[in-house]
């Protein structure tokens, strides 16, 4: 069953759209990266997954049951605030997850936190690093047993030595319990070792969903005389040009034409393109 | 039964995929004779837990072996070796044309040549001997 259906979802605040007419659905089991720039609509999205923000028009499923403005019982949402209470102490917070929550396993909070070098458990929350507040927090997500965990930007507190601990840990959520995992990201040196799965937004909207090798396996980059763009087939996504040379990505290329050389562009490419092409037509529409 | 026969490793920063370098390190390691017939391939918690990759990149690979019948994944029990892509000519540290390149290697490093010269002039040769639709 799918874990995360959206469909034709939009999210308005005041006048300003920030999610946009998203449609998608993510495969079972996949870690999927939710990539955008800042303010492309990404934690907008995953809030409404969670059920904390109610779409404007549209509706989302999680395990086929359309949401109703509350959170699913098998999923976890790590808020990008990390909303935990600041006063208690790492071991009472867990004893507040086990009273507050129908499903919890004590036991799997526990087993996490031990993986988390730094975590002092007799600590107040509010006395901990903004990093370790983001281990102690997955720990308390980890522990619903979710099938679908969004993580909103959960490296970005961390340094790398965490960061490892951290992803390690999720990524053995996945092989052990076969977990969704929605992870979103506006580095994307963060997820492009451990997505399989893409969806990128901006402007609210999904520029980019799939498969990460199916997705990059459609697009080419084609270099070539700047003078004679006019042999090349495709989809034309964005485009870098010098006096000389242009620098094409496309989608759904025909073969390189005589005097261009193609390649299979690499994930930060694909992305960058796709970022590029729509903060130009952001700009051209401002020009009017 | 033996385990952690062989331990990945994953550069982040190669411009290849990490499944793609999974299956090349697997051919590799057969070709080489490190890992033989019947050896079982670490498995995708161990190679989290070793490397934290996306177990998902990791089956993937696996499959891709699978499919070029290097390996088969037998039901809770894990994904083995099943054949051996070792040769007199490759496996072993006194294989003769191993010992040969190795002389070859020592005269470059007496000669001055840097890590970079060797390359460049290993692949020059490789590919007047190799034409190109023979190379992966």
């Amino acid at each position: 069953m799918t874990p995360l259906t959206a469909t034709a979802v939009g999210k308005r605040y005041r006048t300003r759209w920030a999610v946009r007419d998203c449609s998608f659905s993510l495969p079972e089991g996949k870690v999927v990266a939710l990539l955008g720039a800042n303010g492309a609509g990404k934690s907008t999205l995953l809030r409404m997954a969670a059920g904390l923000v109610r779409p404007t028009t549209g509706e989302l499923s999680v395990f086929g049951t359309p949401l109703r403005g509350r959170i699913h019982p098998d999923v976890s949402f790590l808020a990008q605030n990390r909303p935990l209470y600041r006063d208690l102490t790492v071991r009472e917070l867990v004893r507040v997850g086990a009273a507050m929550n129908d499903r919890w396993s004590a036991d799997r909070v526990r087993e996490v936190l031990a993986l988390q070098a730094g975590v002092d458990h007799d600590a107040k929350v509010r006395t901990l690093s903004a990093g370790s507040v983001t281990q102690v927090a997955i720990a308390m997500a980890l522990g619903r047993l979710p099938r679908l965990l969004l993580l909103d930007e959960p490296l970005a507190d961390l340094d790398p030595l965490a960061r490892e601990e951290t992803l390690r840990i999720i990524m053995a959520e996945v092989a052990d319990r076969g977990t969704t995992v929605v992870m979103s990201s506006h580095v994307l040196a963060d997820l492009r070792e451990v997505c399989d799965h893409m969806l990128l937004v901006d402007e609210g909207r999904v520029q980019v969903d799939g498969d990460v090798e199916e997705v990059l396996a459609r697009h080419r980059v084609l270099v070539g005389p700047v003078t004679d763009e006019s042999t090349v087939e495709g989809e034309l996504v964005s485009a870098t040009r010098t006096q000389r040379q242009s620098t094409l990505l496309l989608k759904d290329a025909g073969p390189a034409p005589e005097g261009w050389a193609g390649a299979e562009p690499d994930l930060d490419s694909l992305v960058m393109g796709y970022l590029r092409a729509s903060r130009e037509r952001r700009a051209s529409a401002q020009r009017g | 039964m033996l385990t952690g026969v062989i331990e990945f490793r994953i550069d982040r920063h190669s411009g290849v995929s990490t499944y793609m370098q999974i299956v090349h390190q697997v051919r590799q390691a057969m070709r080489l004779g490190l890992l033989t017939s019947g050896d079982r391939l670490p498995s995708a918690r161990e190679v989290v837990d070793a490397t934290a990759v996306n177990p998902n990149t990791v089956l993937k690979a696996y499959r891709e072996l699978e499919r070029e019948g290097l390996v088969e994944g037998r039901r809770g029990l894990g994904t083995f070796v099943t054949k051996s892509l070792a040769t007199e000519a490759t496996a072993g540290d006194d294989a003769p044309l191993r010992r040969e390149l190795g002389r070859w290697m020592g005269s470059a490093r007496e000669g001055g040549l840097v890590v970079e010269d060797v390359d460049a002039l290993y692949s020059a040769v490789r590919d007047e001997h190799y034409p190109a639709e023979e190379r992966s």
